[in-house]
């Protein structure tokens, strides 16, 4: 996903205005625990890019250390990121299952899991 | 409203819930029992073995798991298979299988009951065909109720064609891998449906258990995906989609790549990457939908819709070109056979010379699956009349399971959960609209639900059971009902029938007792004809054959385990065994002898190799033989006994794998006659005739009919009175109904002459007595 976000801004960076009023609407209207979550995301994507840049034009030697790496980044990603839009008020309707506490600690577990496997596969 | 019998009505509600889920317990129990119990004819017709063949290496993998540990297990290097290159075990085996009876075993030793490995081997898949018919109830009540759920577990509990792979001893990957599929899928439909990463957590444990325990796990690779990929189509995309794919994409993933055999397939090869993609797609599509609920100008989002729509369409060719270019492994020929039923048999032999990877023949569809056969096709069209996520994916798997279950008959496995699920679907459907008690809605009582439907309250007195029965009746009538020219209400009528919330209701008990006991009958006649194949059929070990006496008792064939115990017991530890590689597991599992090849079947040139030992000349042969340090050479040959599955059956396929590797010394059609017949009478062609394989078969046959002429029952050929010499081999065992026949491979002649001619000497030392000069001057000649 890390990619897709920067390919998207570029081709919308075009009219000008719309980019700067997406990013008054989000600064308008985003929480501030949502913010949080979304800083934990940027920093994931750009360790994930810095991995991959690594892999590409360094090396790829243990690739098993860098695919624990890079899905470690992944992984966490969307875990993250489904942890925003189910503690995301404005979802609420489609989680209706899902509390935002539940979440979190669905959140934990899936984190520990998918960190147990990191662990195994670094070598 | 009007009841068709009458109900209790002193009831608490709360009573009547929780007599309800005791008696689901019960009956859940009861199925379970009956699942177990069924699949122990084997063992009651014959006794507690290890079925077939690749049931025998699994076997002893895990008896090595079991004494050494997981440890010796895992980095297990097997000098005696596929002699003398060897086999890394650990790393080229699915371990799920062996890590499971190995858990269960130290388990229940940890509980002071020393129960042999054998008998925890023989019955984990009837232990394991319990946790099916639970998981299939899961699943099916997350699609309908508990009742259907009820029903697809009963199904999937006695049907055939899960059974077939599941009896007790047939010790495969198989036995516990449906139980996973069916828990993936259900984990995944409860993810999808709450949007929970817990549940998609849960998915991917289970999806890592399976990608241990079999190589099907492909199957939920692609599934799981293209679920995914037809709701967003259907513009069902939601945030509990992204929620439950991505958890369970990004751990499944890394998980399934912990498995040394899998080891970086999930990002190195084709048949991973259509998960991989809807990932991405999974990621854009997420993203665009947030950036569109902060921005609402109209030309922003089309410009994102175009931005997503070229992404993908980016990323699509991204990974094509990465197929091309190799860094991404195109499909193996084993996917592509699944496309083109043709490919296998043109370029991978091997695969084709499988029986249970032939096309599927009509009735084993109906031996499978019985009615279930019909009731699928109802359910599936059920599903669409809902039409919720988890539908949609039914309706998936129907269509992609069928298609499978036609290519190849093994595939019938993957199949059947899903026609037990739609099959369960239809009939509970049917039992709920012919049980339940309320009376279609008469004049005089008005329709509380809808204002709508109160126009269709005047069915009046003309509403006999066999015209509500059909949902269109009502809807007709309703329809000259009301104002003739109004299409659009009469439409607006029909659809809220067809909707769920108005179901078709049904009056009087006669049709109600007629459809209700017509469905009884079937489930019962079902559970028969279960029975029936069950015991008759799926239950043989084919280790241990049956045969009836004249009287009608059972007769039990145990050549097999004779011959095996005969090299087991007369002959070195280390004595090479050659066999066809259908027997190498059987042999290295019984009679504990090194092999040259078996079921493993990875390295397509040894196998080649045997198959060239065996199809051509004793002259050509022996070299092979001795460079393999082959002491023994064993086949199956079933002409005394009628066995069909012998090596004169199978000959061909050895001929085509060695004509693969060696075109211009074997050619299959120097095997049939002229006249394009596959014989091995007197007119079999001459290339025939002299082939080890042939000769081994025949050798001495002749002598059991003494002096009349001998009569292959398999093939029902008369063969020549006199039969083929041996040169190079000589006969070391012959089992008591000559299935299994065991030939020594003899060394070279000590006065360096060629075999041949040293019989011919030996026997021209007995014939020189007849007539001494002319014998000698002949072999003089010729050496």
């Amino acid at each position: 996903m890390a990619p897709q976000k920067t390919a998207t801004k570029p081709q919308t960076s075009a009219p000008a205005s719309p980019v700067e009023s997406l990013w008054k609407a989000y600064s308008d209207n985003t929480s501030k625990r949502l913010k949080f979550i979304d800083s934990f995301l940027v920093f994931l994507m750009l360790s994930g890019i810095v991995q991959f840049l690594y892999c590409i034009l360094v090396t790829n030697f243990p690739f098993n250390a860098f695919l624990a790496g890079f899905s470690s980044c992944v992984g966490q990603f969307v875990l993250t990121a489904s942890l925003r839009s189910q503690v995301n008020p404005e979802n609420k309707e489609t989680f209706k299952e899902v509390s935002p506490e539940r979440a979190f600690a669905d959140f934990v577990v899936g984190s520990i899991v998918l960190h147990f496997f990191v662990f195994n596969f670094l070598g | 409203m009007a009841l068709a019998y009458s109900l209790p009505s002193n009831l608490a509600p709360s009573t009547v819930q929780n007599t309800a889920s005791f008696l689901r317990i019960i009956a859940l129990a009861f199925i379970s029992g009956a699942a177990i119990a069924s699949r122990l004819f084997a063992v009651i017709n014959f006794e507690s073995v290890i079925h077939e063949f690749d049931p025998w290496f699994n076997y002893r993998a895990t008896k090595v798991l079991a004494s050494q540990g997981f440890y010796e297990f895992w980095n297990w290097f097997d000098p005696t298979a596929w002699y003398p290159l060897g086999r890394v075990v650990g790393g080229t085996i699915y371990p799920g299988l062996m890590a499971t009876s190995g858990v269960i075993y130290n388990i229940l030793h940890a509980l002071n009951l020393p129960v042999d490995i054998r008998n925890v081997c023989v019955l984990l898949a009837p232990g394991f065909s319990a946790l099916t018919a639970w998981a299939t109830y899961m699943f099916t009540k997350e699609l309908k109720d508990e009742s259907a759920g009820l029903l697809a577990a009963a199904f999937i509990g006695i049907v055939p064609g899960y059974i077939s792979r599941s009896v007790a001893g047939s010790y495969d990957n198989e036995a516990i891998a449906i139980f996973l599929l069916m828990f993936t899928f259900y984990s995944w439909i409860k993810a999808l449906k709450t949007g929970s990463a817990f549940f998609g957590t849960i998915a991917a444990l289970f999806y890592f258990y399976m990608v241990a325990a079999w190589g099907g796990y492909a199957f939920i690779t692609n599934m799981i995906p293209l679920h995914a990929l037809v709701l967003i189509l259907m513009g069902r995309f939601s945030s509990r989609l992204y929620v439950a794919y991505s958890s369970w994409y990004a751990i499944g993933t890394l998980a399934s790549m912990q498995v040394p055999f899998v080891g970086f397939q999930p990002v190195r090869t084709s048949e991973h990457m259509a998960a991989l993609g809807v990932f991405g797609l999974l990621q854009i599509v997420s993203f665009a939908y947030l950036v569109k609920a902060h921005v609402s100008s109209k030309q922003f989002q089309t410009l994102l819709f175009v931005s997503v729509v070229t992404i993908g369409i980016l990323g699509t060719l991204g990974i094509v070109g990465l197929t091309y270019k190799g860094y991404i492994a195109p499909w193996t020929g084993r996917f592509y056979s699944l496309w083109d039923t043709g490919y296998a048999k043109k370029y991978i032999p091997i695969i084709a010379s499988v029986s249970e990877h032939q096309p599927t023949a009509w009735p084993s569809f109906f031996m499978d699956l019985q009615f279930l056969v019909f009731l699928f096709p109802v359910g599936v069209v059920l599903c669409f009349r809902e039409l919720r996520d988890e539908h949609v994916f039914v309706i998936i798997y129907a269509l992609v399971g069928t298609y499978f279950a036609g290519v190849m008959v093994r595939l019938m496995l993957t199949l059947t959960p899903c026609v037990c699920v739609a099959a369960a679907v239809a009939l509970s459907t049917l039992l709920d609209t012919y049980i339940d008690p309320r009376m279609p809605d008469t004049t005089d009582t008005p329709a509380p639900d809808t204002d709508r439907v109160s126009v269709a309250g005047a069915t009046t007195s003309e509403g006999t059971p066999k015209k509500t029965k059909k949902d269109k009746t009502p809807a007709a009538e309703v329809t000259q009902k009301a104002s003739i020219n109004d299409f659009a209400t009469g439409f607006e009528v029909l659809g809220s029938i067809l909707e769920k919330d108005k179901p078709p209701r049904v009056a009087g008990l006669d049709s109600r007792i007629v459809v209700v006991g017509v469905a009884l009958y079937l489930l019962v006649f079902f559970v028969q004809h279960c029975t029936w194949v069950t015991s008759y059929a799926y239950s043989s070990p084919s280790v241990v054959l049956a045969s009836r006496n004249q009287d009608g008792s059972q007769h039990i064939i145990d050549d097999f385990r004779e011959a095996y115990y005969w090299l087991r017991q007369n002959t070195r530890e280390d004595a090479v065994v050659m066999s066809w590689w259908d027997y190498g597991y059987q042999i290295s599992g019984m009679a504990d002898r090194p092999t040259l090849v078996d079921n493993n079947t990875w390295n397509n040139t040894h196998i080649a190799t045997v198959g060239k030992a065996m199809s051509s000349t004793e002259e050509v042969a022996y070299p092979i033989l001795r460079k393999h340090d082959v002491e023994y050479v064993l086949i199956i040959f079933g002409g005394l006994m009628g066995y069909s599955g012998d090596d004169i059956n199978k000959f061909l396929w050895m001929v085509r794998i060695a004509q693969g590797v060696w075109p211009d010394e074997i050619q299959e059609p120097n095997y049939f006659t002229p006249a394009g017949e596959y014989r091995v009478d007197a007119q079999a062609s001459q290339t025939m005739k002299d082939c080890l394989m042939y000769k081994m078969s025949y050798y001495r046959f002749s002598n059991l009919f003494g002096g009349s002429t001998p009569v292959d029952r398999v093939r029902n050929q008369h063969l020549p009175t006199t039969g083929p010499t041996l040169d190079y081999l000589e006969e070391a065992f012959t089992s008591e109904n000559w299935l299994v026949r065991i030939y020594q491979v003899k060394k070279e002649d000590s006065l360096g002459r060629d075999l041949k001619s040293a019989n011919a000497f030996v026997e021209g030392k007995k014939r020189k007595r007849a007539k001494p000069p002319v014998r000698r001057k002949a072999i003089v000649a010729s050496s």
